[in-house]
């Protein structure tokens, strides 16, 4: 059991700003959350390859196929970097693995939409990437170490992920009206979606303030998912793009941009596994686990005969 | 013959004919191995399998750029999107479906080592400043494909009874493809005469005693090098494969070839 | 090795350093799962170098490492917090050869 001293010391680092590190003290509970959190996070950004990489071999061009194939890869990086961060709290990456495969670990529930048309694509840069990285760049401030320095490694990669896909959307609201009916029914798709991405309301979730006293998360759901919105009001705008929320106004007493309500039943149920692509996406990863088994295995297998050479 | 080629008549004509060859090889391939991205057995493969596939397409459109500026096309995109099957210049064994990870390292393996000994010895004969930069700076990542594939055919060939006998299937089956590699036909004849091409037999055997001793120290067993040989791809007599593989990569661009999807 | 990973497919854990130039000391970088230390090399290449970010790489076995503890912390470090001599600041220099750098 942790003792109240030892809970007290470990609170007065934090407060201090303090970044703990994998074998400094920590109470069971920090642990606990944070291989939740991290693995969670390591999960999204394998299972957010598969709606992408649907495009790579469709991509219309040399430049943006090269684009799109970096930034997929960057996510296996992304995850493996996170991974990393994860077993430094003791568990291994096969556990982690098997745990969303054969468990019921989550990922976040964007990447249980499809990718529909190119313009998708480009809204996933656009939309996803950005939230993901106002998330990101708290999280780089985190006071686990470890997951801290996987996260600046994430954020300084990940500029050029949200930039491309801002780019290309912006072509494409301006291009030919068939791009225009195609971006602007991407935006129309993935909108709410992304609001999603940072969590329930502060009032219905749980963890958040456990996670802020920790200094896990530095800024609640509600504020980091203001922030977002603030930002693409004006984004959307600069390229002729209309966000799909009739109630988005501004509120000149906040300083901020007022949006509708957030279809809250959908998000419950795509997080329950009741999605439109959650069995697709499983399966998938599923499949690339099982039939990667005997690589791994030979690789292993081939490993242990040159030690035994070695050796003799 | 095929039904549309024609032999290069001039050196510029010839230049053309090899960096579409060359692009398309890289292209078709580098499109192959970009299926595995999110698929890979490990998160770690998953990494170098793209970044053997990004390679692989960034030359091909380097490729691509500068024969477009040669024959008067637009940009580099032209001949990735705006061709048909039967114009396309790549061997058959880059069209072949992507298969199991075994094939995978197998196809590479042997495309890799081949590329190799190719470059190196473009670099020494072709005068064409432009073209020789690129065969350089392509070089120095084809190496590193080629021990990366190389590598692994080490591990899957003296790893577990299951990889053996992947790893050999593999090379079994993609033996009779592997013939296209060194064919001379008219047009890089006419290429050599320009000192763009070389004579690929010069060192066949050397490519041999690489891909012999690489199998022979991963316990394989090398294929008959005397066996029945495709051929016929690079004049467009392709596989059935390719005609899909193009379906799908070209259609958006196609459908809306008036847009800008730059 | 622990009896664990002997006994699952699961790779062993590397830790990898890089060097980000010529004559710069190496940094760590994260870590890769690898088979072996010659897949660990390449796999840390691919993992950590796509974008140009060193001339060089270490991996060495994540178990070989032996790393202080955190009760070090004190006996350690905080002996040196005393010791300014050690520190060029410790130092003063005339005011003309100040001028002249």
């Amino acid at each position: 059991m942790d003792t109240q001293k030892q809970l007290d010391d470990f609170q007065k680092r934090i407060d201090n700003g303090e970044k703990i590190e994998p074998k400094d003290w920590m109470p069971e509970r920090y642990r606990k959350q944070l291989i939740r959190m991290m693995s969670q996070h390591a999960h999204s950004e394998i299972v957010g390859m598969l709606p992408e990489g649907n495009w790579i071999t469709r991509v219309p061009s040399l430049k943006r196929k090269m684009v799109l194939l970096a930034k997929v890869q960057d996510e296996a990086g992304h995850g493996l970097y996170l991974y990393s961060g994860t077993e430094t709290l003791g568990v291994t990456r096969k556990e982690l693995i098997e745990d969303y495969i054969y468990g019921n670990a989550k990922y976040s529930s964007i990447f249980n939409y499809p990718t529909l048309t190119y313009a998708d694509i480009c809204v996933i840069g656009w939309l996803v990437d950005g939230a993901a990285i106002v998330n990101q760049t708290m999280l780089a401030k985190s006071s686990y170490g470890p997951y801290a320095r996987a996260n600046l490694r994430i954020c300084k990669e990940e500029s050029f992920h949200k930039k491309q896909g801002y780019e290309m959307l912006a072509k494409m609201a301006n291009g030919t009206p068939e791009q225009r009916k195609m971006a602007q029914d991407a935006v129309n798709r993935w909108w709410w979606p992304t609001l999603m991405m940072f969590g329930p309301h502060d009032s219905d979730s749980p963890n958040s303030a456990e996670l802020i006293k920790w200094g896990v998360k530095t800024k609640t759901n509600d504020e980091l998912r203001r922030h977002f919105v603030d930002r693409t009001v004006m984004e959307a705008e600069a390229i002729g793009i209309t966000l799909p929320d009739p109630e988005l106004s501004y509120n000149e007493e906040t300083g901020h941009w007022d949006f509708g309500a957030i279809p809250w039943d959908e998000f419950w149920s795509v997080v329950k596994g009741d999605g439109p692509m959650n069995l697709e996406r499983i399966k998938a990863r599923k499949i690339a686990y099982e039939e990667g088994e005997w690589v791994r295995k030979a690789a292993k297998e081939y490993a242990r005969k040159r030690k035994l050479e070695k050796a003799s | 013959m095929s039904t549309f080629d024609t032999i290069p008549q001039t050196r510029q004509e010839a230049l053309v004919e090899v960096l579409l060859r060359l692009a398309d090889d890289r292209l078709i391939l580098g499109h192959r191995l970009s299926e595995w991205a999110g698929h890979g057995p490990e998160l770690e493969e998953d990494l170098a399998l793209a970044n053997i596939a990004l390679d692989m397409i960034g030359h091909a459109s380097a490729l691509y750029e500068y024969a477009a500026k040669l024959d008067n096309k637009p940009d580099e995109d032209y001949f990735a999107y705006f061709r048909d099957d039967i114009d396309f210049k790549n061997i058959a064994l880059a069209e072949l479906p992507r298969g199991d990870f075994a094939f995978t390292i197998a196809r590479q393996f042997l495309f890799s080592l081949f590329s190799y000994f190719l470059y190196k010895d473009l670099i020494e004969i072709v005068e064409d400043e432009q073209f020789n930069g690129m065969l350089q700076k392509h070089f120095k990542e084809i190496k590193y494909h080629l021990r990366h594939s190389r590598e692994w055919v080490l591990r899957l060939g003296d790893g577990t009874d299951e990889s053996k006998s992947r790893i050999q299937n593999a090379f079994d089956n993609i033996w009779m493809y592997t013939g296209e590699m060194f064919e001379i036909d008219e047009p890089f004849k006419a290429a050599i005469e320009h000192n763009l091409y070389t004579k690929v037999a010069k060192w066949q055997s050397e490519w041999r005693t690489f891909v012999n001793s690489t199998l022979t120290e991963a316990t394989l067993t090398v294929p008959d090098y005397e066996q029945y040989m495709f051929t016929g791809a690079r004049s467009g007599r392709h596989t059935e494969y390719l005609g899909h593989l193009l379906a799908q990569m070209q259609f958006l661009r196609r459908s809306y070839p008036d847009a800008e999807w730059k | 090795m622990t009896e664990s990973s002997t006994n699952t497919t699961e790779w062993p854990l590397w830790e990898v350093f890089y060097q980000p130039s010529d004559g710069k000391p190496f940094e760590h970088a994260g870590s890769v799962h690898a088979p072996d230390a010659e897949m660990a090399l390449l796999n840390a290449r691919d993992t950590y170098a796509r974008r140009n970010e060193g001339i060089a790489i270490w991996v060495v076995p994540s178990d070989q490492i032996t790393a202080s503890s955190p009760e070090d912390r004190g006996a350690f470090f905080d002996p040196a917090n005393d010791k300014a001599y050690r520190h060029p600041q410790f130092y003063s220099v005339p005011r003309a050869v100040k001028k002249r750098k």
